[in-house]
């Protein structure tokens, strides 16, 4: 799994609330086998046209918006449990997603993958919207060690949750079944008690 | 110390649990369709394990797959290989598969239930959102990704968090042409879409426990539809009743012991939820959504609300929404026009949704210019409803009965809305796109769909129904 230590952006903000993953991912793109190539559909009702012409008022086809954070609304990623929504963010380029709650699904898929989900107040958010508005190329810091998000340009900051052992995981790139692997000895036992 | 039913049946599963981890939960049933198991399987090759408890897994061919001439070989493509991959998988694995052309085939979470192979007191998980669904027997179930299917299949455990526990009691008696859909739908419209986010919910009182199997159903099926990953209802005589004789349920001495212990599970009385919340039956009217998330529902004889009404960050988002729709706000959804109607999906797709509906339409013939689907939810459904006649009904009023899978509530097969089209949709989500490019969802009950069919338009069934009388 792809580590996450720290990470130091512009930001592509999407203020749009209850983004739900057919939105991120529509259905008929999950026909693929593999994991990669969802990037280029990310989005993809919202960003191309009917001849998947870009359409030139949605935030991933303006050019003076660049990063590896995505910024997004309330309730983000609700609706179906497919990973391809976090392997298409991912693909896209992006490292990290910011919002001010996350659907559970969505939020461990992105876990299990090494994009970091940031949790921030609702005036946090708002502040993110103002500031990347003002200037498409403001920063913002992520340091999951001392889990902060700060906004570089003013300075301000936050702290964000985020589950201990998950935090590990991420800054070590370790995933969830060598964990339990690690264990498996425990699991027959506990099936003998069944 | 007094505990929660999701309390009991999480405890009962814990295979280790430490300070600063997730929990290893056990899990008993493991689900698998043709869409999210691909990369878990990879996954395992290039580890080179197997999967741990072949047993406990099953899996179905239902996303992919088309609902005319399922005999045929698929036509599309990708969707083609995608179902050809699942077959050879679990051939190379040896996992049951219940694919096309076999009698058990169907939707995920309808043909576990109706196999009794969902069963009170397990977990159960499926690379699915509305794995929540089998929580209607008393289940832990619940939706995961696909990384989680692959550590499901090497370990047949997962790591978890302990969810926090919601009750919402229903009580009372629904009124005349009120479902269990027109109930879950109220809640969520209720508590918003991301309501029950972190919760698992235990469903209770007087108008849930007087349902039916397949109405509990619909109610779990959708807790994730306001962010609860499950959705759970007690145990009762209406459970073992369902169960028993079912294809896996357990047999004589077995089905005497497994009841016993099926009796067990209840949350004690002075148990302790992180939330509860209670509704009158008596105030839920058939809804309709009018938005694009389930939570934008109402009562089908109200006014869209108005956008000035909603908290001023969330306007921007609402107008987005009724603007897709073609919907204004302040204004009435009956008597609107409408174009498709899709009767099915893992929410409503069951015998009992099929013959209510038949019962409602026969003697009556669809509008004209509107097209009815009837995708029933298994194979076995299909067939019953042939043996019971209902396909003559349907036939005789215009609507057409398919063959089973997920269908237009995700249109990943060719049964999809055309763009700008409005379809009442018996589905589960009125997410943009959902039934196809800029189609626009109207999620309703069986009935209230069945009336739209009938008059062309949104309909109040109570309408229709008081005729009968």
């Amino acid at each position: 799994m792809k580590k996450f230590e720290k990470l130091t952006s512009a930001i592509v903000p999407l203020n749009i609330e209850n983004i739900d993953t057919d939105q991120i991912i529509p259905a008929r793109f999950l026909k693929a086998t593999t994991r990669e190539g969802f990037g280029e559909n990310l989005f993809c009702d919202w960003r191309y046209d009917e001849n998947r012409n870009p359409k030139p008022d949605f935030v991933l086809n303006d050019k003076t918006y660049a990063g590896k954070i995505l910024v997004a609304g309330k309730n983000f990623g609700c609706g179906s449990s497919r990973e391809h929504a976090a392997w298409a963010i991912q693909d896209a380029g992006f490292d990290a997603v910011v919002s001010s709650f996350f659907a559970d699904i969505f939020k461990g898929n992105a876990l299990n993958n090494g994009l970091l989900p940031v949790q921030v107040s609702d005036d946090f958010l708002h502040q993110l919207f103002i500031e990347v508005a003002k200037n498409h190329e403001n920063e913002v810091e992520i340091d999951l060690e001392k889990q902060t998000i700060t906004i570089l340009s003013t300075g301000q900051q936050e702290t964000f949750e985020i589950n201990p052992y998950k935090k590990s995981c991420l800054i070590n790139g370790y995933d969830d079944i060598d964990f339990i692997l690690n264990q498996k000895q425990l699991v027959e036992e506990f099936e003998q008690t069944k | 110390m007094s505990k929660t039913l999701v309390e009991k049946i999480w405890n009962a599963h814990v295979v280790k649990s430490e300070a600063g981890f997730p929990d290893i939960l056990y899990i008993d049933t493991h689900f698998i369709h043709e869409v999210t198991s691909p990369q878990a399987f990879d996954g395992l090759r290039k580890r080179g394990l197997p999967v741990f408890r072949p047993k406990q897994t099953i899996a179905t061919a239902d996303h992919n797959v088309p609902t005319l001439n399922q005999h045929l070989p698929i036509k599309e493509e990708l969707s083609r290989y995608q179902v050809d991959m699942l077959t050879k998988n679990c051939a190379e694995f040896g996992v049951e598969l219940y694919g096309l052309g076999h009698p058990f085939q169907g939707i995920v979470h309808v043909i576990g239930p109706e196999l009794g192979i969902t069963q009170p007191g397990a977990t159960i998980v499926c690379g699915d959102s509305h794995t929540s669904t089998h929580g209607a027997f008393g289940s832990i179930a619940f939706g995961i990704g696909t990384s989680q299917v692959e550590q499901v299949m090497a370990t047949q455990c997962l790591l978890q968090q302990k969810p926090k526990t919601m009750k919402i009691e229903v009580n009372g008696e629904t009124g005349i042409g009120v479902s269990a859909k027109d109930i879950i739908l109220y809640i969520i419209s209720q508590i918003s879409a991301a309501g029950g986010t972190g919760y698992f919910i235990e469903y209770a009182g007087s108008a849930i426990t007087s349902l039916s199997m397949e109405a509990r159903m619909t109610i779990c099926n959708m807790s994730i539809e306001m962010g609860a990953r499950g959705g759970l209802i007690a145990p009762d005589e209406t459970t073992f009743e369902y169960l028993k004789g079912k294809e896996f349920s357990p047999k004589g001495e077995e089905w005497d012991k497994a009841v016993a212990k099926w009796k067990t599970l209840y949350s004690d009385a002075d148990a302790h939820f992180d939330k509860v919340l209670t509704f009158n039956a008596a105030d839920i009217e058939p809804m309709i959504t009018y938005g694009t998330n389930p939570g934008m529902g109402m009562g089908i004889t109200q006014n869209v609300p108005a956008t000035n009404k909603q908290a001023v960050p969330e306007q921007l988002s609402y107008q987005k929404a009724l603007n897709y729709m073609g919907i204004a706000d302040n204004s009435p959804l009956l008597g609107k026009p409408i174009d498709y109607v899709f009767i099915g999906s893992c929410t409503n797709s069951r015998m009992e949704d099929l013959r209510e509906v038949a019962n409602f339409v026969e003697g009556k013939h669809k509008a004209d210019g509107v097209t009815v689907w009837i995708v029933p939810g298994s194979k076995q459904i299909e067939q019953q409803a042939i043996a019971e006649g209902l396909d003559k009904i349907f036939e005789a009023a215009g609507f057409q009965l398919r063959e089973p899978g997920c269908s237009a509530c995700l249109g990943m097969n060719e049964d999809k809305i055309p763009a700008g089209k409005y379809c009442v949709s018996t589905s589960n989500r009125n997410f943009e796109g959902r039934q196809g490019q800029n189609a626009r969802t109207l999620l309703a009950s069986p009935l209230t769909a069945a009336a739209a069919a009938v008059t062309g338009r949104v309909t109040d069934v109570r309408e229709l129904l008081a005729e009968h009388v």
